[in-house]
């Protein structure tokens, strides 16, 4: 039919509401912590040299650039991909992916497209919040530990924090995102062997988005470098 | 009209009422291989219109494999296959689709979507095929509810079915879209005798109903003679038979001999060693 929109709207917001809001908890309580560490042992580190007001920048910049979209990126694939390629395998193996295209409908359309377009738009959000977890986090402990207010936190984030940081972070969350959903779709459809079938294809689906995330975080921040630096 | 050309137009008439009904599905020299693994050697099958056509054969002989074959999901490693003159095997993805809304399919364990409730199971092809309204939607879900006797299930979820009321919302999904062709892999299979009945009751009530042709892929003979206008044997990646049911069971080919009758002792092996 001419005229329809690439996916359904319905399984658009369901697939949203499963991998962003669902994601929500873990993630902002993983990065509150990771801030909270970071802070926490950077400062222990730099106050011997008198240097702890660069704890706010240290922790803002690496999260916005580099801890937020990779550590979003790795609990996504472990709690998304994984979710996505048992589901669709489970779905592979009992027919029901056959069923659709048997009915002529697209199953990329129906199954694939709203996964792909909610994960790819949704990891900026998460990685969003991750950041600003982590900054509360390193406030915390900048206000405990290093005798840093938080109003001097913030001051001291902004200075240190350049658009382009904000930028980079938000491009590699777009293909972390991107990665994962069709790493995780692709393994789901073609799985093979029943039952355990399904087993190690979620494994796999795994194991891939992760590898294949740090790899591309790896490649980004060679390029992202080469350009600004 | 002239008088002159009244005997022609007649003779015409008479030559096409004589003649066969194009075939609604046709099979030419088919080839499937998997691998090393050979399916379906030469397989010629054709369907007519409105017939019911029991394809018999042993587990994992290509049954299955042939009405994915006439679907466009399996393509042949070589050969023919036709729907209504059309080649399948070189249909675009659109016109395949196009295709695929005239036939419906009853998967053996039912295939229904276990994301999905009876209601949306139904609904899917004509929310995403047709331009329909949610009211008529509605309708057409009941109407083909009630024609498998299902309506009370419209809000369960397929895990809450048991294994024939799956069957039947298959089947009721399978009609939404008024097919004029339905295949059915292993309509009776894993129910119990009463169960297994019902289905083929169904089965050619609702195809005389609607006119739907059929083909049925089973290797349970009561229901294999209940239900087929026609039979066909599948033995070795080929038909080695058709003929109508009561000739059938009066086959000379000795392996339509022993599967009809479920002998052990035959040409069909059975690898056993008792």
């Amino acid at each position: 039919m001419r005229g329809r929109p690439a996916f359904r709207l319905s399984a658009f917001f369901h697939e949203t509401d499963r991998a962003g809001v669902g994601s929500l908890p873990l993630v902002s309580l993983v990065s509150f912590f990771l801030g909270l560490t970071m802070a926490l042992l950077t400062g222990y580190q730099l106050r011997t040299f008198g240097t702890e007001r660069l704890v706010p920048g240290l922790v803002a910049v690496g999260f916005t650039r580099e801890l937020g979209p990779l550590l979003t990126g790795i609990m996504l694939a472990a709690r998304i991909g994984a979710a996505y390629t048992a589901e669709l395998g489970t779905m592979t193996v009992a027919e029901e992916v056959e069923a659709i295209e048997a009915m002529g409908i697209g199953p990329l359309r129906f199954l694939v497209s709203p996964k792909v377009v909610a994960v790819v738009l949704l990891t900026p959000c998460l990685v969003v919040v991750a950041n600003i977890a982590a900054l509360i986090g390193g406030m915390i402990i900048s206000r405990w530990q290093l005798d840093i207010s938080p109003s001097y936190f913030m001051q001291l984030v902004n200075e240190a924090l350049l658009n382009r940081d904000i930028i980079a972070g938000i491009v590699k969350s777009l293909l972390f995102g991107l990665i994962i959903s069709l790493v995780s779709c692709y393994k789901g459809l073609t799985v093979t062997g029943g039952a355990a079938g399904v087993g190690t294809a979620t494994t796999s689906s795994v194991v891939t988005a992760i590898t294949v995330v740090i790899g591309v975080d790896t490649l980004a921040n060679i390029i992202l470098v080469a350009l600004y630096d | 009209m002239t008088d002159g050309r009244q005997p022609a137009t007649a003779q015409m008439a008479q030559q096409a009422a004589a003649k066969p009904p194009a075939p609604l599905v046709q099979m030419s020299h088919v080839h499937l291989s998997f691998g090393e693994k050979c399916i379906l050697t030469d397989l010629n099958l054709s369907v007519a219109p409105r017939e019911r056509l029991v394809i018999m054969g042993q587990s994992g002989g290509g049954k299955s494999t042939t009405l994915r074959l006439i679907l466009g999901i399996l393509h042949p490693s070589s050969g023919s296959v036709k729907f209504k003159g059309d080649e399948v095997t070189r249909m675009s993805r659109q016109t395949l689709n196009l295709m695929r809304q005239r036939v419906g399919m009853v998967y053996q364990y039912s295939a229904l979507i276990s994301s999905l409730s009876v209601r949306e199971n139904l609904a899917l092809p004509l929310e995403e095929l047709t331009t329909k309204s949610k009211k008529e939607i509605d309708e057409i879900v009941m109407e083909k509810l009630s024609m498998v006797g299902m309506e009370e299930t419209l809000n369960y979820m397929p895990a809450e079915l048991s294994g024939g009321m799956k069957k039947r919302i298959g089947l009721a999904r399978a009609l939404v879209l008024d097919p004029e062709l339905i295949l059915f892999d292993e309509p009776s299979a894993g129910l119990d005798p009463v169960v297994s009945s019902v289905i083929d009751e169904l089965i050619i009530a609702l195809t005389d109903k609607t006119g739907a042709t059929s083909v049925i892929v089973t290797h349970e003979m009561d229901s294999a003679f209940r239900i087929a206008t026609r039979m066909a044997m599948l033995y070795q990646g080929k038909i080695i038979e058709e003929d109508l049911p009561e000739r059938f069971r009066s086959s000379d080919d000795p392996v339509v001999a022993q599967f009809v009758a479920g002998r052990t002792q035959g040409p069909i092996s059975t690898s056993l060693n008792i």
